[in-house]
């Protein structure tokens, strides 16, 4: 029995990550137990843990940390647990946000998020719309086991004003373009994360919930 | 390599079942929903969306559980909309599944409704749907007026201010019906969906009047909309999504085949 920790910390609809881990779950042919959840134990005892998010960053923010859910996420990654941010559960890994008027992050990956809305204006980008809402190409930037069974540039549904960027470029899993081309994957030993929402990208999405199972969270 | 226009089949759902209308009267019974989302998410639909003319609020229950049993097997964006005015009517959907909340006569009752919702689930999840209706004369420059009710109530507000407002309270996305057009089959009414796309920065899903592939493609291109709606094309079997997206890109938008 593999568990996988979906972490809730009351922020957006977790219905569809853990119904999406359960069906590539199904496809592998192996039990599976997800567990949608705050509590810090069943967290740090499970298999692989994903770090889910919409919505307003410092809201996440806020809630993540009065839940104690930040040390817990810096204890499960050093201990080598595979682990998965989606989205804004991807931005959070970084050190700050631009969204918000500036708010802290868990600072997991050395570097900032940044608004699409000021980046288009300093590059006179006019004619974009914000949110970045849709099925755009994700090009894969190295070799991972996250990527297995998903061919390079295959779409991916996002939805996000802002963007990651990390200081180390090595770390970047894929990028897209929107305008620019901006990092929507990023990877370092047992910790994956991406802008898009693969519970929301049909059969992309659901082999990388499957590759995220299978994966022992080493390189 | 850039993002894909949408492609949104659309379930009016009515006590449970899809259903759809010739300019929201002379109702047609479309089969199951959960069949059909299935169907379009299989033909490769990027989204789906549901809108509950359900009159009743005790057949509300019903369409909750149809999202529930959705969301479990097709995993793209679903939308619901249709008698959303209240937060906790937002919650419900949420999470029975839903990804993005369809607010439209709640919005014109009480404006601060939107901002409300955008506030407590985020502007990504609230799409602003706006019936629209064209009130200007030949002779006289474009103007368009909401309506609420099915489209049978006047409320003499423009629809670019009134898309302009939306957006400024918290509104993500606009979902752009064309009361003249719905259930016509003659195309969109790209005039005003180019003018709303136009005055407002977050993406517009053309709605009403789609009977020819033709006509999808002239919502992205002339229209401007980033997404394009459509029900009784597929519902009754003319296309396929499949099809319509093929024609999309034949005619050189990118769309995700």
């Amino acid at each position: 029995m593999t568990t996988v920790a979906v972490i809730d910390y009351g922020m957006g609809n977790l219905h569809s990550v853990a119904k999406a881990i359960e069906h590539a779950s199904e496809s592998l042919q192996t039990n599976t137990q997800v567990l949608v959840t705050h509590d810090h134990d069943r967290i740090l005892a499970a298999d692989h843990v994903v770090l889910p998010g919409v919505g307003a960053i410092r809201d996440c923010m806020g809630e993540i940390n009065r839940l104690g859910v930040d040390k817990i996420v810096h204890q499960v990654i050093a201990a080598g647990t595979p682990f998965l941010g989606v989205c804004v559960g991807m931005q959070a890994l970084l050190e700050n946000s631009d969204e918000n008027d500036g708010t802290e992050c868990l600072g997991i990956f050395n570097g900032h998020v940044h608004s699409f809305a000021s980046t288009f204006k300093e590059q006179s980008l006019t004619d974009l719309k914000i949110p970045h809402m849709g099925w755009n190409q994700v090009k894969q930037r190295i070799d991972h086991p996250m990527w297995h069974n998903i061919s390079d540039c295959a779409r991916f549904y996002f939805v996000h004003s802002y963007y990651t960027q990390p200081d180390d470029t090595q770390l970047i899993a894929a990028t897209s373009e929107y305008g620019f081309e901006f990092c929507v994957g990023l990877a370092r030993d047992n910790v994956f994360a991406t802008q898009f929402h693969p519970e929301k990208s049909q059969h992309a999405g659901l082999q990388l919930y499957a590759n995220f199972l299978s994966w022992n969270g080493k390189l | 390599m850039s993002l894909a226009k949408r492609i949104i089949p659309c379930l009016d759902v009515k006590d449970g079942r899809v259903v759809k209308g010739v300019q929201f009267v002379d109702i047609r019974d479309a089969g199951d929903p959960v069949e059909i989302a299935r169907r379009y998410d299989l033909e490769g639909a990027d989204e789906i969306t549901f809108l509950d003319i359900t009159a009743t609020s005790d057949n509300r229950d019903t369409m909750v559980h149809v999202v529930e049993q959705v969301a479990g097997q097709v995993f793209i964006p679903l939308t619901v909309g249709g008698g959303i005015r209240t937060v906790e009517d937002i919650r419900r959907m949420l999470n029975a599944g839903a990804d993005k909340i369809g607010i439209n006569s709640a919005a014109v009752f009480n404006p601060k409704f939107v901002k409300e919702a955008a506030e407590k689930f985020g502007s990504q999840c609230i799409v602003v749907a706006i019936d629209a209706k064209k009130v200007s004369a030949k002779n006289e420059p474009d103007k368009w007026e909401i309506f609420t009710h099915g489209g049978r109530k006047p409320t003499g507000i423009d629809a670019i201010d009134w898309a302009i407002k939306m957006v400024d309270y918290g509104a993500g996305e606009i979902l752009l019906t064309s009361m003249d057009r719905d259930g016509t089959k003659i195309g969109f009414d790209l005039e005003l969906t180019s003018a709303i796309s136009d005055a407002v920065p977050v993406p517009v899903i053309a709605s009403g009047g789609v009977g020819k592939l033709e006509h999808l493609v002239a919502g992205i291109k002339q229209g401007k909309a980033d997404a394009v709606l459509a029900a009784s094309i597929f519902h009754f079997g003319e296309f396929t999504v499949g099809e319509a997206k093929q024609h999309m890109a034949d005619a050189g938008i990118e769309v995700r085949l």
